[in-house]
């Protein structure tokens, strides 16, 4: 991997791992209203997956959706603005952590119900097939949305229908308390790509490289107009379910080892400068710009007007 | 068929119901590159109610994606199609499905605009029929309006006539929003005349079909020709009875009815769905709330019975208003 792509790479997943973080102790500070749901530990997923997209692909991200939000180069400020209910605000304080869209940007938004962004992005897809463009479109979704309905229905109609969309399943190891060990039979659900007829990769969702690299194939697959992909990402979440959560469901030893073992963000950093792409010193210019951006972005938000009333029926209707 | 010049000099030829509706679909597809129909059975077969016929062969298999049966997977398609460019027209065989797909409906499509703070419009269309009198049973055979009209974010359409058909789906299409299109089953082989060429009907406009000074009807889908034919005995026995046709429940067109009930004093409200949490207590209310002082009698409702709709023939038409019920309340209310 070449140095520019790797050191992207690392900024976008540091950069997750630090607007976590922050919203983490923003939400500590009575300031975020509602839930939230970090993505610590499943960066290398989103960053690895975003590097392939440009800003007219979409994507459909879940609940747990800020990662994927910042991998597809959405503005901080407007992310922070949104979780503290501001006017500037990706959805003008109207969706919070859960709906954030950027349609600027193709994200075409968050989704509070688990599996529901499945289709979206597969209608996007036929979008692009149906207008003879080179676009595509990724879902994001959890190891629980994979036993939703939405995940059999769209995944069939991608397969029959040739769409250039990637099923990117971020299998990371529970679906709120439910372990995947109890939610299926099998250990490799990237199998089932099998009987809907697409190919199914399942990947070490620690090592950006591998992401980046199965990522790298389907991209190019779907825009060569070959069809949809499946992909498994193996992954672990740092966080409980959501802020909070008293994850009674997990041994604080699971936890722990997890944690030590299953961290995409240092390993990138270890394996950057084993492999002399960079210096130390080029590793903590990065953290320091992301942390400088960070606080920029949670200062605006800080600063900016609380969202406006609600209009109706205008905010509720494109044409009224 | 023939075609005839009627008043206003806009030639019209006699159709079906769904002849009208294939031709709203024609028109906007050749219109517009973007408008493509999604939906089970609705290629070669033509639809189950032959509302999409011959549209294969005109447009071919990538704007008329006959899909496997798989509900909430279309309607979702649907939806993330409308986001990015497309005008879809998603057809739901019948209404009675609509709970496998509820969640793109409902979560998505309805609220994607708001939630998103404006960022997203959804030019959707939902096209599928309710209603009784076939024979269908329980499963296939609801009218379940009043479920879409409780979620802010979506219209809903329900047209009566030919015409309204051909001109209600065209604006359906060309509106930014998602709309349910809610045809009825025992309406798709009724006639009328209907305008050639481009036909619009704008969405949020009632129509009066029948001019009155006694009371008014209001009413929507195949309850509109009953009420019609109800009037029609009711006027042989000195009653004289006004039938607005909502058209569209969202956006209602409340002026429609006020005017009229400021007139004739007296309000019926008419529909075949079920009369508890239905849509006729909303127009009843708002009559209430807006125009107690000109009513000269309570508002009342006339609608289906709090049942499964049954199988057998009699028994189907027991639970849903008929004429001659129509007639009865409506003597009742002059008494
Ligand atoms: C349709 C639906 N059912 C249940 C929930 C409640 N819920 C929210 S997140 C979640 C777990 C989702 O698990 P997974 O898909 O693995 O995503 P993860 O949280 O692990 O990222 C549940 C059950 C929901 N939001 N939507
Ligand atoms: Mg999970």
């Amino acid at each position: 991997m070449d140095k520019a792509t790797a050191l992207d790479l690392y900024r976008v997943m540091r950069t997750i791992r630090r607007f976590e973080q922050r919203s983490t102790q923003l939400f500590g500070e009575n300031k975020i209203w509602g839930t939230i749901h970090s993505y610590a530990g499943e960066e290398a997923i989103a960053a690895g997956v975003c590097a392939h997209l440009r800003d007219d692909d979409w994507i459909t991200s879940t609940h747990r959706g800020h990662g994927h939000c910042i991998a597809k180069r959405a503005d901080l400020g407007r992310m922070f603005a949104e979780l503290l209910g501001r006017e500037a605000g990706y959805c003008r304080g109207r969706g919070g952590s859960m709906h954030i869209a950027d349609t600027s940007k193709g994200n075409l938004g968050a989704n509070g119900i688990v599996g529901g962004g499945i289709p979206i992005a597969t209608g996007a897809a036929l979008t692009a097939k149906q207008l003879g463009t080179d676009q595509v479109a990724v879902a994001f979704f959890g190891d629980g949305a994979a036993n939703q309905g939405t995940f059999h229905e769209s995944l069939n109609l991608a397969a029959i229908w040739k769409l250039p969309v990637l099923y990117v399943c971020e299998n990371n190891q529970y679906a709120e308390s439910l372990p995947v060990k109890r939610a299926f039979a099998t250990e490799d659900i990237a199998k089932r790509a099998e009987g809907y007829g697409m190919p199914g990769v399942r990947v070490d969702g620690r090592d950006v490289r591998a992401v980046y690299g199965v990522a790298a194939e389907a991209v190019a697959r779907a825009r060569r107009g070959e069809g949809p992909t499946l992909i498994v990402a193996d992954s672990y979440r740092h966080e409980g379910h959501y802020y909070g959560d008293p994850r009674k469901y997990q041994s604080k030893d699971e936890v722990e080892g997890w944690r030590e073992r299953f961290d995409p963000v240092a390993d990138a950093r270890r394996w950057i400068a084993e492999d002399g792409l960079a210096t130390e010193a080029e590793l903590d210019a990065i953290d320091r710009k992301v942390d400088a951006e960070m606080e920029k972005g949670v200062a605006f938000a800080e600063a900016s007007p609380l969202a406006s009333p609600i209009r109706i029926p205008e905010e509720v209707y494109a044409s009224h | 068929m023939q075609a005839t010049e009627t008043r206003t000099g806009v030639a019209t030829r006699e159709m079906f119901y769904n002849e009208a509706l294939n031709d709203a679909l024609r028109g906007e597809m050749r219109r517009d590159d973007r408008v493509l129909v999604i939906g089970e059975d609705i290629a070669e077969h033509g639809g189950a109610f032959q509302v999409t016929a011959g549209l294969l062969d005109e447009f071919g298999p990538t704007r008329v994606r006959q899909t496997p049966i798989s509900e909430i997977g279309i309607v979702g398609a649907g939806v993330g199609a409308a986001l990015t460019g497309l005008r879809p027209v998603v057809e739901l065989m019948y209404v009675d499905f609509a709970g496998l797909a509820m969640d793109q409906i409902l979560n998505q499509a309805a609220q994607n605009r708001f939630m998103f703070g404006g960022q997203a419009r959804v030019p959707l269309v939902v096209r599928t029929q309710g209603g009784s009198g076939r024979g269908n049973a329980a499963q296939h055979s609801k009218s379940l309006e009043a479920w879409f009209t409780h979620v802010p974010g979506l219209k809903v359409v329900m047209p009566a006539t030919p015409a309204d058909a051909k001109g209600l789906l065209t604006a359906s299409i060309r509106d930014d929003d998602p709309v349910m299109f809610i045809e009825h089953k025992l309406l798709y082989r009724t006639k009328g005349q209907v305008p050639e060429g481009e036909h619009l009907v704008p969405l949020g406009v009632a129509d009066v079909k029948r001019r009155g000074k006694d009371l008014t009807i209001v009413s929507w889908s195949r309850e509109v020709l009953f009420a019609l034919e109800a009037a029609t005995k009711l006027a042989a026995d000195g009653v004289d009875a006004e039938v607005i046709d909502l058209r569209t429940l969202v956006p209602l067109d409340k002026d429609a009815v006020l005017s009229s009930v400021r007139r004739t004093h007296r309000l019926l409200v008419l529909h075949e769905a079920v009369k508890r949490g239905g849509y006729g207590a909303e127009i009843a209310a708002t009559i209430a709330e807006e125009a107690f002082d000109d009513l000269d009698a309570p508002p009342r409702r006339l609608a289906g019975l709090e049942t499964p709709i049954p199988y057998a023939q009699h028994l189907e038409k027991s639970v849903v208003p008929q004429v001659e019920d129509i007639v009865r309340v409506a003597k009742e209310m002059l008494s």
